[in-house]
Order: C-alpha cells, then sequence, then structure tokens
C-alpha cells in the first residue's frame, strides 16, 4: 500500500480509517466507519540484517508485529499471519537516530540578536512577558515541554526518513533553559502514538532566542543567570514563602534528572558550558559548534560527551581577488578542517553523536557524512553515533536504535551496505508502517529488454536499455535513441521517437516529467507514448503511437546489467589539509612557545626601581622570572639577545581593557555584579597579538561602563595561544567594574532613557540601595545562611565591602567622583581606582585623602560634554599631588601605542621620562595589586619584559621582543616569517577553493568578508573605523547564517 | 617656559582669576620685517636648514638660508627646529564641538539629502571653537573643513586657525566637491554599518542586493555629472541649477574632486571617474591604498591617509599594516598626505601620525612632508604654503625638539602669515587654574 501524503491534520478522522493498522486493543478515538483491526505482522526473509554496530546476520529473518520487533535471526519461525517480504540482496538496519532536532516544534519568526549585546537599549523591557507563575526571567523556560506542543509534521518528517532517521528527539531551540525535549517517531501516525518518551532531555544555551525581556544581553549575563537558577532551584526546595509557586523553578529542580543538553555554538562555549556543568555537578551533554578540533585537548578535558552536528562550511566565492581579500585565514581554514571534526572527536575517544542539526539542507546528510568519514571518521563509529549511542542517551535503546526484539519496528532496508556510496535506501520502516523512499530500487531495472510493441498491423521489437529508473535508450539497429522512462517502482511511462532527435547527444534525462516531446506533430517524427506496470519480470501495458492509434507492449528483461564496484571508501587521492594551529587563524603557533632561560646584553634597562635607568646592563632570565640585574652576566645555557642600543622595559600594562572577550556590556539593569568577565574570555581575540607587538604583557579586561555597577573584571596576561583559563593572570585580587555618568544615565540615547538612573542624582541612589540591600544580605547570610537565597549580585558587594573585591570606576566629572567616594565612605570601604577620570586633576586632594588610584587618557576629551573640561595635564598634575597615576587605553588600537600616550606627559607638564614610563608599567601594577609581580625590572619578579628599538618614550620606538613568564611571545623576525606563512597559506586556500567551486559550483556561497569584533566602553557609541569591524559576536553569527 | 612665566604671574597676582579662553585673541596683522635666526630649518620639501634665518616681511617669507643678516625684530631659535605650519587635510573641526553625536545641538557637519554639491562648510564654521586653540598649540595652523553629509555633501574650505570669523578664517575658499563613494562591501551585520564609508550609513532593505544598490547609487551620481556637464554646455539657461552652478569649478579643473572611500573596488570606481570627467580626484580615506600603489600612481590619484593610527583591516594583515601605508605609497610614487581623525582626541596628534610613520619606513623630512608641502599641494594651497620659501606665507612653527615625537614636540612659537599666534587654550588655562589652586610649580623641561 502506498502510503497517503495528505495526511492533513483537518482530516483527522479520515486519516484513523487508514493508519489504525497498527493500533490493536482499544483507543480512545472513536472510529467514522467501520473498524479495521490489523496485526501488521511481516516476515523480512533472506536479508543481510545489521542488528546493530557489533552484529550482522546473513541471510537472516525479521519478524515484526503491531509496530514492533518479534522476532530477528536466521532460523526464526514465520508467523502464518505474517505477510512475508523476500528481501534477498537486500540489507536491514536500525533506523538512526536524531539526537537533536526540532521536528514537529512550532515555527516562530527568527528575530536576529540585534540587540543583543547593547543591553536592548532601546527596547528597555525590564519583567517577564511570560504570563503565569513562572520565574522572573523570559529566557527561562524549564516549564517548557516539547511533547505538549509537539505536532507531527508529514513533510518534515518523510525528509528526514529518507535520509534513514526513524525517531529523533525534538525540542524548541529558544531560550536559555528551553525545558523538555521528546523522543518521537518519524511516523505520520497520531501525536499519541508517536511520542515515545515525553520529557527525554533538559535542554539549554547561552542564547536567550526569542525572548524580549532585556536581561540578559551578554554572554557573560546568560552564564550568571544560569548559575543564579541553578542556586535558585536549590533554594525553591527549601518552599520559601516569599517566592510563592514558581513553576520556572519547581520545572528547573523536576528536570534535573534527565539528561542535560547544552547548545554550545563554538569550541569555547563548550569548555565554558561544562565549567558551569562542573559548578553543580552537572555533566552535560554538549551540542557543539563543528569547531572542536581547533582546541581537541580542551574539549577531552571538558569529559563532556558531544553531539556534532554534520553541517560543514560552504566554499566561498574566491575568484574576485578584491572579495577573497576580505576572507579570512580563520575562516578558510576551518572550511578546509571542519569535515574532520567528527574524525578529530572520535581518535579523542570522546563519546559522540552525530545530528542532521544546523545542516543547510537535511538532503546533504550522507554527502556531509561521507565527507566526515573521508576525512577520517570510522563508518562504525559513525553508525554507533546514530544508532546505539544516541538511544542509550536518552534512555530509550530498549526502544530504538538496534534491530532487537520488543523494540519498535523501526528499520531501513538498503540494496548495499548502508555506507556505500552507491547504496540508497528504499524503504524507512516506522513504528510497523512502510515508507518508502526509493522504492524503484527494490527490482534493480537496469539491463537490456525485449521491448515488443503491438500495433495494428504487427509486433514491432525494440531493444530497451534501461539505465536506471529516470533514463533509458531504444536500441534500435546503430541508432540508440533516446527514450524518456518513469519508473516509481510499480508504474511505467515510456516514451520515445523511433527516428534519431535532430540534436544527437539529448540527454533523455532532461525532458521534464509527464511530458512527451518526441513525435506528436513534429514533421511526421513516429514514436510511442506508452504507459504500464511491472509485473515482476515482465512489463507490460497499452499506449498510443504519434499517429493517435492505440497499442499495446510488454517487456522483458534479456540481460542485467553489472552492478559497478563501489569505491567510496578508497580515497582517490591523499588528502591534503593544512595544519591546526594554535590560536586558530593568522599568527598561530603550531606549538606553542615555551619558557626559556634568556639573557639579555648591554642594554639601556628601565628598572622603576630605585636603580632607575641602567644603561650597558644585562638581565637574566631563568624559569619565567628575572634572576639577575647586572653588567658582565653570564649563563651558558641562556638564548642570548644582543640588547646593544636598544632599550629593555617591564611590559606594559593596561589598566583599562576590552579585548579579549566574547561580550563587555551587560547594560540590562543597573546593577549587574553578577556578571563576570572571566566567563566570556576570547583567548583568539587577534588583538591580544597585535598588542603583544606593542609591548602590552598584562592588560585589566572590563566590563564596560553601560550601567552603574558594572561586571566583574579579569585582569589577564597576554599568552598569545593558551586557552582562557591558562591566559588568566593568577592569583591577583578580584576586581569589579563601576561606572558613573553619561554612559550609565544614557544620556546619549536619541530614544530616550527608561533605565533608572537618568541623573547623577539617581547614580548616587543606584549605589546607596545596591550596598544597603547588600549589607541586610549579609546580615542576614549571618543570621539564617540556610534560609537565605544565595544571591550572586549581592554577593560581589558584600566582598567589596570586606575589601576581598576592589573598584575600578569609569569617572569623568569631579562631581560624581566626590559622590562615589562619599558614598564609599559611608560603607567603610575606599574606591581602588578611578578610570578615566578626566576631570581627576580637579579633585587630586580629595582623591588623596581618600586614597584612589588614578587611571588616565592622556590627551582624549570633546567627545561628550562631560569630557570638555578634559586637559592633557591631568595625569601630571595628579602625580604631582602624589597619587598613583595611570595611563590606559580604552581602546584596541591605542593599546598597542601605550608607550607614546605615557610620553605625552612628558610632553604635556614635563613629567620626568622615567616617571611617565612608570604609568603604563609600575603604576597601573600598584593599582592592581601586582607591583609585587610585575611592573619593574627587578630579581624575583615576573620575567614580563619589551625590548625596543628606541627609548620607549619616543614615537620612533618598536617592540622588538615581548616576553611574559620569561617565555617570548612576540619576535619581530618570527613575526615576519608568520607574514610569509599567513601570504602563501591565504593563497593555497583560495587556489583550493576556486578548484572546488570550479567543480561544483552549485556548493559554493558568495564570498563572506570575515568581520571583525572591537567591543568597547560604551554601549551607545558607534565606534566603528576599520571596514571589517563590528561591535558584536553576534554579528558574525548573524552574517553566518 | 612661557607657562613656566604664567604660572609666577598668576603667583604674583594671586587674585588673578584665571582666563576664560576668550581672552586668548587672534593675533594681529604683521607688518615690518621680522627674522627667525639660528634654527635647524625643516623646509617641508625634504631640505633642512642648519644654523638658518628666515625673514618675513608684512606676513610673507621673503629669505631663507644660511647667512641672512639679521636685525630689529629677531626670535632667536638657537637649539630649536623649525617647521612650516601643519595642514589637517579633513576635518568637521568648527562644524562639531563634541565628538560623536553626542549632542546634536553642537552638530553642523551632515546637512539632510544626497545630493549637497551646493552646501559650503565654511558658512558654519565657528572660529570660537575651543578645540582650534588645542590644535594651534601642537602646530597645527592650516586645516581643511569638509562637510559630510549624504553622498555629494558638498565644498569644502581651507582655514588658518587664528581668526576672528570665518570670513576672517578662510584661507582658500570652496578648493573641493566631495564626494562619500557608497560601499561596495557586503555586510550582513548591522545595517548601520553597512552603508556609506561616511558618517551616515544606511543598511539595505531586506531581499535586495547591497552592491548592486550601491553601484545603482554610483550610476546616479555619475549621470548627474553628465547632466551637469551638458548644462554647462549650454549658452543661456532658463533656469539656474544651484546644484550643477556649484560644479562650475570642478569642471575648469579649478577645484578638486575628493571621493571618501577606503576598499579597493570604490579606489577604481574613483579612477573611472577621473577618466571619464577629467577630475583632479584624490581619494580620502585610503586605507587599502597599498593595494593598488601603483595603479594610482599611474592615473595620477592622489591620497589622504584619513586614520593611520587605526587596527589592520582583517586579522591577517600584517599588525604594523596601517602604519606602513604611508611608506608603502611612497615607495610607488603616490602623492599622499596624512590627516588625523581621532575624534577622542580631536585631531591634536597630526605630527605624531606622521612620526608613526617614520617608524615604519619614511624618512623624517619625507613624514614632515606628509603634513605639510604634500598636504598643501594635494589641498591646491602649495603656492601660499606648506614649506618653508620665500614668497610664500609666513606659517611657521618653532619647536623645542622634534616636532614628529611627543616627547620632544614642545612647540613655543607658532605664525600664521607672519602673525605670532597665541598658544594658550581653554586647556591650558584649565592647567594654569588647577596648578594655582594647588600651588604647584611645573618642572622644567
Amino acid at each position: 500500500m502506498r502510503k497517503t501524503k495528505l495526511l492533513l491534520r483537518p482530516c483527522l478522522m479520515l486519516s484513523m480509517l487508514c493508519i489504525a493498522t497498527v493500533v490493536l486493543a482499544q483507543q480512545t478515538f472513536p472510529v467514522n466507519g467501520v473498524a479495521d483491526p490489523r496485526t501488521g505482522c511481516y516476515a523480512f526473509t533472506n536479508a543481510t540484517i545489521v542488528k546493530d554496530g557489533q552484529t550482522t546476520l546473513s541471510n537472516a529473518t525479521l519478524i515484526i508485529r503491531e509496530g514492533k520487533i518479534t522476532a530477528v535471526g536466521t532460523s526464526v519461525t514465520i508467523p502464518s499471519d505474517a505477510v512475508v517480504v523476500n528481501c534477498s540482496g537486500k540489507y536491514i538496519y536500525p533506523s538512526l537516530v536524531d539526537i537533536y532536532t526540532d521536528y514537529g516544534m512550532p515555527t516562530r519568526e527568527t528575530t536576529s540578536g540585534t540587540t543583543r549585546g547593547f543591553g536592548g537599549f532601546f527596547q528597555q523591557q525590564f519583567a517577564t512577558n511570560t504570563k503565569g507563575a513562572y520565574g522572573w526571567n523570559q529566557a527561562i523556560r524549564s516549564q517548557f515541554n516539547a511533547s505538549e506542543v509537539f505536532a507531527t509534521d508529514p513533510a518534515k518528517a518523510k525528509t528526514l526518513r529518507d535520509v534513514g532517521f526513524g525517531s529523533v528527539l525534538t525540542l524548541d531551540k529558544d531560550g536559555i533553559a528551553r525545558g523538555t525535549g521528546a523522543f518521537v517517531t518519524l511516523s505520520d501516525l497520531k501525536e499519541n502514538l508517536v511520542i515515545v518518551k515525553q520529557k527525554a532531555t533538559a535542554n539549554y544555551s547561552f542564547s536567550k532566542g526569542t525572548s524580549t525581556q532585556s536581561y540578559p544581553s551578554s554572554m557573560m549575563g546568560s552564564v550568571a543567570l544560569l548559575r543564579q537558577t541553578y542556586l535558585d532551584g536549590q533554594w525553591y526546595k527549601t518552599n520559601p514563602a516569599k517566592e510563592g509557586v514558581n513553576l520556572s523553578l519547581q520545572a528547573w529542580n523536576d528536570n534535573q534528572s534527565l539528561p542535560q543538553v547544552f547548545d554550545a555554538s563554538d569550541k569555547w562555549s563548550v569548555i565554558r558550558a561544562d565549567r558551569i556543568g562542573d559548578e553543580f555537578g552537572v555533566q552535560y551533554i554538549i551540542k557543539t559548534g563543528g569547531d572542536d578540533y581547533q582546541r581537541i585537548n580542551d574539549i577531552v578535558a571538558t569529559k563532556a560527551p558531544l553531539i556534532l552536528s554534520l553541517n560543514f562550511p560552504q566554499a566561498q566565492d574566491v575568484e574576485d581577488p578584491n572579495d577573497a581579500r576580505f576572507v579570512s585565514l580563520r575562516d578558510m581554514k576551518n572550511w578546509e578542517l571542519a569535515p574532520t571534526n567528527p574524525g578529530v572527536v572520535e581518535k579523542a575517544n570522546i563519546p559522540f553523536c552525530l545530528t542532521s542539526a544546523d545542516l543547510r539542507d537535511v538532503k546533504q546528510f550522507w554527502t556531509n557524512l561521507r565527507k566526515a568519514i573521508e576525512y577520517g571518521l570510522s563508518e562504525a563509529k559513525a553508525f554507533d553515533a546514530l544508532t546505539k549511542t544516541p538511544a542509550t542517551w536518552l534512555g530509550v535503546y530498549d526502544k530504538v536504535g538496534s534491530l532487537d526484539q520488543g523494540k519498535l519496528a523501526n528499520f531501513l532496508i538498503t540494496n548495499g551496505p548502508l555506507f556505500n556510496e552507491k547504496t540508497s535506501i528504499i524503504e524507512n520502516w516506522v513504528q510497523g508502517e512502510k515508507y518508502e523512499v526509493k522504492e524503484d530500487l527494490w527490482n534493480d531495472v537496469k539491463g537490456q529488454y525485449n521491448l515488443v510493441i503491438n500495433e495494428t498491423n504487427g509486433p514491432r521489437n525494440f531493444t530497451l536499455d534501461v539505465k536506471s529508473a529516470n533514463a533509458a535508450n531504444i536500441l534500435s539497429g546503430n541508432d540508440t535513441l533516446t527514450a524518456k522512462l518513469s519508473y516509481d517502482g510499480k508504474l511505467i511511462k515510456l516514451s520515445f521517437s523511433t527516428t534519431p532527435a535532430r540534436r544527437p547527444g539529448g540527454n533523455g534525462g532532461g525532458f521534464p516529467n509527464g511530458g512527451f516531446q518526441g513525435g506528436r506533430g513534429g514533421r511526421g517524427n513516429a514514436g510511442f507514448r506508452l504507459s504500464g506496470v511491472n509485473n515482476g519480470d515482465i512489463w507490460q501495458g497499452n499506449g498510443e503511437d504519434s499517429a493517435g492509434n492505440a497499442v499495446l507492449w510488454s517487456a522483458t528483461l534479456v540481460k542485467a546489467s553489472q552492478n559497478e564496484a563501489d569505491t567510496s571508501s578508497h580515497r582517490k587521492f591523499p588528502l591534503r589539509l593544512g595544519k591546526v594551529d594554535y590560536p586558530f587563524g593568522a599568527y598561530g603557533w603550531d606549538t606553542l612557545p615555551k619558557q626559556e632561560t634568556i639573557l639579555i646584553k648591554n642594554a639601556t634597562v628601565w628598572t622603576n626601581e630605585k636603580e632607575g635607568i641602567l644603561k650597558n646592563a644585562d638581565v637574566l632570565v631563568k624559569n619565567g622570572k628575572i634572576a639577575q640585574v647586572g653588567k658582565n652576566l653570564s649563563d651558558a645555557s641562556a638564548r642570548v639577545i644582543d640588547g646593544t642600543g636598544k632599550n629593555l622595559t617591564p611590559g606594559i600594562i593596561d589598566e583599562h581593557s576590552h579585548i579579549a572577550a566574547f561580550s563587555i556590556n551587560e547594560g540590562a539593569a543597573s546593577v549587574t555584579s553578577e556578571v563576570r568577565i572571566a566567563d566570556n574570555l576570547n583567548p583568539e581575540d587577534i588583538n591580544i597579538y597585535r598588542e603583544l607587538s606593542g609591548g602590552v604583557t598584562t592588560a585589566h579586561i572590563l566590563h564596560g561602563s553601560a550601567n552603574t555597577i558594572g561586571g566583574q573584571t579579569q585582569l589577564i596576561k597576554l599568552r598569545w595561544g593558551v586557552n582562557d583559563e591558562d591566559l588568566k593572570f593568577k592569583g591577583a585580587d578580584p576586581f569589579i567594574k563601576f561606572a558613573l555618568g553619561e554612559n550609565v544615565k544614557r544620556t546619549a540615547s536619541s530614544q530616550g532613557n527608561t533605565r533608572y538612573p537618568d541623573t547623577r542624582m539617581g547614580v548616587e541612589e543606584v549605589q546607596m540601595d545596591a550596598f544597603t540591600r547588600a549589607k541586610d544580605y549579609e546580615n542576614q547570610l549571618k543570621a539564617l545562611p540556610a534560609a537565605t537565597r544565595r544571591n550572586l549580585e549581592l554577593d560581589a558587594l558584600v566582598e567589596i565591602m570586606n575589601k576581598k573585591r576592589f573598584i575600578t570606576c569609569h569617572s569623568y566629572v569631579q562631581s560624581e567622583i566626590t559622590e562615589l567616594m562619599r558614598v564609599a565612605e559611608k560603607f567603610g570601604f575606599k574606591v581602588n581606582t578611578f578610570t578615566h577620570i578626566l576631570e581627576g586633576y580637579k579633585v587630586a586632594d580629595k582623591l588623596k585623602v581618600h586614597g584612589s588610584n588614578a587611571s588616565t587618557f592622556s590627551d582624549w576629551w570633546a567627545y561628550k560634554l562631560e569630557v570638555q573640561d578634559a586637559i592633557p595635564y591631568n595625569a601630571t598634575i595628579m602625580q604631582k599631588m602624589g597619587l598613583n597615576v595611570c595611563i590606559n587605553s580604552d581602546d584596541a588600537e591605542m593599546a598597542r601605542r601605550l608607550n607614546q600616550e605615557a610620553a605625552k606627559s612628558v610632553k604635556y607638564g614635563g613629567m620626568s621620562e622615567e616617571d611617565a614610563f612608570k604609568m603604563v608599567t609600575l603604576n597601573p601594577a600598584k593599582a592592581l595589586h601586582v607591583e609585587n609581580k610585575v611592573g619593574s625590572i627587578k630579581v624575583g619578579k615576573d620575567a614580563d619584559l619589551v625590548l625596543w628599538s628606541d627609548n620607549p618614550l619616543s614615537v620612533y620606538a618598536v617592540a622588538l621582543y615581548t616576553i611574559i613568564d620569561g617565555t617570548i611571545y612576540f619576535d619581530r623576525q618570527h613575526d615576519l616569517k608568520l607574514r610569509k606563512e599567513i601570504a602563501s597559506e591565504r593563497n593555497r586556500l583560495i587556489q583550493k577553493m576556486i578548484a572546488e567551486g570550479r567543480t561544483n559550483p552549485g556548493a559554493m556561497t558568495a564570498a563572506r568578508p570575515s568581520l571583525q569584533v572591537i567591543l568597547h566602553c560604551e554601549d551607545d557609541v558607534d565606534h566603528q573605523k576599520g571596514l571589517l569591524e563590528t561591535g558584536s559576536y553576534d554579528d558574525i553569527l548573524n552574517q553566518n547564517q | 617656559m612661557k607657562k613656566v612665566f604664567l604660572t609666577i604671574l598668576s603667583f604674583l597676582f594671586f587674585t588673578a582669576l584665571v582666563k576664560a579662553q576668550d581672552d586668548v585673541y587672534p593675533a594681529p596683522q604683521q607688518k615690518g620685517i621680522l627674522y627667525i635666526t639660528n634654527a635647524t630649518i625643516h623646509v617641508g620639501n625634504g631640505q633642512v636648514i642648519d644654523n638658518g634665518t628666515i625673514e618675513i616681511k608684512d606676513g610673507k617669507i621673503t629669505k631663507v638660508g644660511p647667512g641672512i643678516t639679521a636685525s630689529g625684530n629677531v626670535i632667536d631659535a638657537k637649539g630649536q627646529q623649525v617647521y612650516p605650519g601643519l595642514i589637517l587635510p579633513n576635518t568637521d573641526l568648527g562644524l562639531r564641538e563634541i565628538a560623536g553625536n553626542a549632542v546634536r545641538g553642537s552638530n553642523d557637519f551632515a546637512e539632510l539629502g544626497d545630493w549637497n554639491t551646493n552646501i559650503r562648510s565654511i558658512v558654519a564654521y565657528n572660529s570660537d571653537s575651543r578645540i582650534i586653540g588645542t590644535l594651534r598649540a601642537n602646530g597645527i595652523l592650516l586645516a581643511n573643513v569638509v562637510p559630510l553629509g549624504g553622498m555629494l555633501p558638498g565644498s569644502s574650505t581651507i582655514v588658518q586657525l587664528d581668526a576672528w570669523n570665518w570670513e576672517d578664517a578662510a584661507y582658500k575658499m570652496d578648493i573641493g566637491i566631495h564626494f562619500n563613494m557608497p560601499s561596495l562591501l557586503i555586510r550582513s551585520g548591522r545595517g548601520r554599518f553597512g552603508g556609506f564609508t561616511g558618517m551616515f550609513q544606511q543598511g539595505a532593505g531586506a531581499g535586495t542586493d547591497p552592491i548592486k544598490d550601491a553601484l545603482n547609487k554610483i550610476d546616479d551620481v555619475k549621470k548627474f555629472f553628465r547632466e551637469a556637464k551638458a548644462y554647462f554646455g549650454e549658452s543661456s539657461r532658463k533656469e539656474t541649477n544651484l546644484k550643477f552652478e556649484a560644479l562650475k569649478g570642478l569642471f575648469d579643473k579649478k577645484q578638486k574632486f575628493y571621493v571618501h572611500c577606503d576598499q579597493v573596488k570604490q579606489m577604481l570606481v574613483a579612477i573611472d571617474f577621473a577618466k571619464e570627467f577629467g577630475f583632479n580626484v584624490v581619494i580620502v580615506g585610503g586605507s587599502e591604498s597599498w593595494q593598488i600603489a601603483d595603479l594610482l600612481k599611474q592615473n595620477n590619484i592622489a591620497v589622504i591617509l584619513n586614520r593611520e593610527f587605526n587596527l589592520p583591516t582583517l586579522e591577517d594583515d600584517d599588525v604594523d599594516q596601517p602604519f606602513k601605508t604611508p611608506y608603502l605609497l611612497k615607495k610607488a610614487g603616490v602623492q599622499f598626505c596624512l590627516n588625523d581623525d581621532f575624534q577622542e582626541a580631536r585631531y591634536r596628534n597630526l605630527p605624531f601620525n606622521a612620526g608613526q610613520a617614520v617608524a615604519y619606513g619614511l624618512s623624517k623630512e619625507e613624514a614632515l612632508q606628509a603634513i605639510t608641502l604634500d598636504a598643501a599641494k594635494i589641498l591646491g594651497i602649495d603656492d601660499h604654503t606648506g614649506s618653508i620659501e620665500a614668497g610664500k606665507d609666513a606659517n611657521i612653527v618653532i619647536s623645542k625638539g622634534d616636532i614628529l615625537d611627543m616627547r620632544t614636540s614642545i612647540i613655543t612659537d607658532a605664525f600664521i602669515q607672519g602673525r605670532k599666534v597665541s598658544l594658550e587654550n581653554k586647556q591650558t588655562q584649565l592647567y594654569d587654574r588647577y596648578m594655582h589652586k594647588y600651588g604647584l610649580t611645573e618642572n622644567k623641561n
């Protein structure tokens, strides 16, 4: 029976008539008409049955009944009521399982994340839009259950079945907590019968999806929200009266017992997700972005089972050199290497499943799977990853994933081994129902037939040469006439002209289906249009000749054609692939540089210590530390660098930076002390390397200035190539970013600000309120630790009051600077650092009394109203007043020239050169409480050093070497070598893409400029400076969609 | 030195209130003969004269060289460096007091509409802008004030930076017509970054091909110029078209055509404009110009490099690409000059842009030329300024040390048309005010 494709939901009752076949016993749904109970018992005999990855049975039989497998084996008894299907020459496999789909989920308009990263600046929404007794945040949808909205979708089911899937996990890919996923089959039966497991997974991501609520607006905010929700969930178990009923938290807790599946869009998100899991004793199954191969050791370390997409990047059209110019090496390398990902993951012994998720077209599934196999994935693992593994993870291996008695009758019938290129899936049975995929291949129709057409004046013989179900020729004498054939496994349409076509070599496959363009009316060309049916070995039917006379016809197989050998498993040529480097892309290392013993000889050494500037001095570096400073030093094991005529200084420390992070501002609320830059470090930001080339060794990565109390900061060393954890400056005191003035009151918004505060008056009240709440919280926590809800926002503020966390505060005008000092004094702490502080010179005396550090710009001004009184003499005045003064960048470009910025205080106000240079080295080290480790050249301190070509304050000075912990991370000579390598590797990949584009134009996409993300302090200023520059990582995701 | 003096003064007159900028007066016309002696003179054309003398008469340089006898009104520049006044070749100075779009009231730089050829920047130029004094103090004495609104934002005017009003300030009126070339780069990120390379960037509508849209707009501009050309072909006209009339100088080659663009494809289009209309084309921006330097040279296209203190375009690029672009243009023989459009420091770092180019390949005198004589040539004012040569206006800066290096660039005197201009400004006054408050004294440099 050919399954009707018209199972439309409005025709429910009608369809019940058809699909009641497997439903025995009772059901609640009344039948409109006469009951039609059937057993659905089938016996598939003489097949090669692959029960699972380990067991293959030859000449075996599979028995199914009522939608389930009742027996599999080589000696099973065929029930008397079974319909016997002879599967001689066929293979039977368990239908595949896709662990990550949104099959049958409601479709919705996708709103791209245009407001993300910018705090929903123009449409601030503070409360959730979700109606009901749910939680406070719209992106926490733990109460959602996929099974409750799941509706079968015959069209989508068919596309998945056609590539071999029989059952899938389906979830709504929306929100940070996405509720539960359901496990369903791809049967067209009513939903009630299709759902195998209502709650099979609990799902999470970092993307708030369609939530219109402003918070969270950043990666850090997403992490913080997850973390707080775990805590809230635990607290909710105590039935807190104040919370009442919270269905989101209740569901959150209930869902914890399910497999926890996290959708991570890239390798760093995989690592980040796993860390959150570790904090709360959860091991996520992680769906990755397909770039795991770029950091496989870090991925292994997570111990997370992975879900891998088979979506690989497309080749880009880089024929035009001006288009190719803007495609980065990183993107081209990923295009080349992404297909290695499943193989790399397999070799790393990471358990994994494969999914069709993210494919541009599900039909690419096999093409891409075979590509992954060609690039190193084993067939055995691929098979497991699509059957047993997902079924086991989801707790449904008792139902699907292998062919065993009692499991669902979900299986594929193929005409060869599943992974062979020439093999096709003929039928895909789901829950005992047959779904035809390529039924025409059940019988191999290829071969020569004796075609007899009985015309009125007698039979006429032709030789019909069938090439495939859709291609055939008529051999008539010496002529080869192109026929038009259409064979669907049962019915046949055949037409041809008895004289050669006017255009020789015309391809029969080129005719549109169902038309006949040969003879009719065309200069009396004779021909036939035949219609018939395949009755086993004989085809027969009726037809007309071109004159309109009725004919009868038959065709008998004379000679079957030989199957061509399958060559897919033999690679035609060895793969030539580029290497994975660290970081992935331009300027990466093959292997990370190592700590060395280094002796810098005969340099001018700026010690920043009481020794001052030493002429013709030597510095010895050992084990990452400065071992000796003096003259005529020697060490036989040392790499010697000649410093003659050059200047050696401590590495530059940037007190205020926004590089190396995936997000900077969580601007959705005025107090976001719970968010942490550390949660979203990006150790592959090219600006790390660029700043190394400008002598920077340490940078303080700050939250932006979008709100009064921003997020927790992270001090890093610019160890180019390491992972996010190793980027951190170990053992440094924790800091937090505050901000004042125009940015936090959103003065520049042309749309008006609706977020409190809107004035500097309100800013003070936000601070007062936050610290008052924190004080009360701390007291309550002490009094009733068990009953108090852990509040990560207030925890950070309590740390400040207890001098365990320190503030660096974005500030400009004198009124606000004084205001914050007074608030701090009320709560018994001091403001560690005022950053920017362009009017610091007006209150330098007060700052001195309070005890703050000052970190400022050299000469910025007049870019907003609050910096109208900024002067380049600011640093000098504050320094003269005895403050510890730093010059910071707040700008990825300027950070490369902080030495020059320091020099401007020599120009403006006549600061001494030594003091000026301290403003970008020792002084920030003091402000950041790390002066015992860095900031000067002193025996025992970290060997963070820069060798300059000239006086480091000169515009002509260029960093030749930048050394961190005794490891050379930047070497100008090596840099020149890398440039050449980048050029040649770019060229190789461009040529390779062009070649692929020419052989397979359909698979190619337009060249896509690789956007360069530069994050900034403000959340409202259009800072774009470069051609490819953008202000949010979301823009890259959008661009790639 | 001067500040030391001022500081001492403010101590002497204890009650004296610090002046507002309003007390910084433009200098009166220079009359008679003035000498600058014993100087190391950086002429601006590559030449350096040691121990030289400059004779200035009624605002003009009359003699330059060693062995000139000086008497009377003499400024002894012994041990100091003397330079031509620096020229800022592309700026919104005087049109926008506060950068960005933070304060709408301070914005006078972008008119509505795309076809603004008749717009003239000079009439909105605020000669009392507080930014001007900070530029003078760093040796920047002339600027090309450019409007920014729309595809054809209008004409720019060269101003001298010591004036009572805009008529006073105008050094050369309406030197050229500007064209903000639409972007030929597909970017599907935020729409606001997708449009023009200039200030106002609009995203393409959904489903449209942004490149095609841009090419259509460029065609519209060409059509506009073709019709303008035909308009001038007519001997008499029934109706006057002000937008066309504004292009007369362009067709007469009295004005240049300043095409604001960065991408190679855009620059190819600019060359096409030069070929079709015979315009003197200058590329403004040109961050990617190093890629087609030879082609620009072949076609005599000059470049104003708008932003040297910039990150490389792509992560693959050489980390110092923007810094060495001037050298690459020089090597290919392209005429170019350097600009500073850094909004946060408001353009005062022009000399240090040149200094940075020295660290990455140019010689010091070549770098100086890129902010003096070559800028003057590109702006069409080299017959009046750009170098210290007889016959030119006495636009001169004296520095204690190398003007290109912030470590030594301390300006002691500046002259515009021979007038000794004040180096005081709002910032030096605030400095004095708070040095006074705390009783501090300046270090000797």
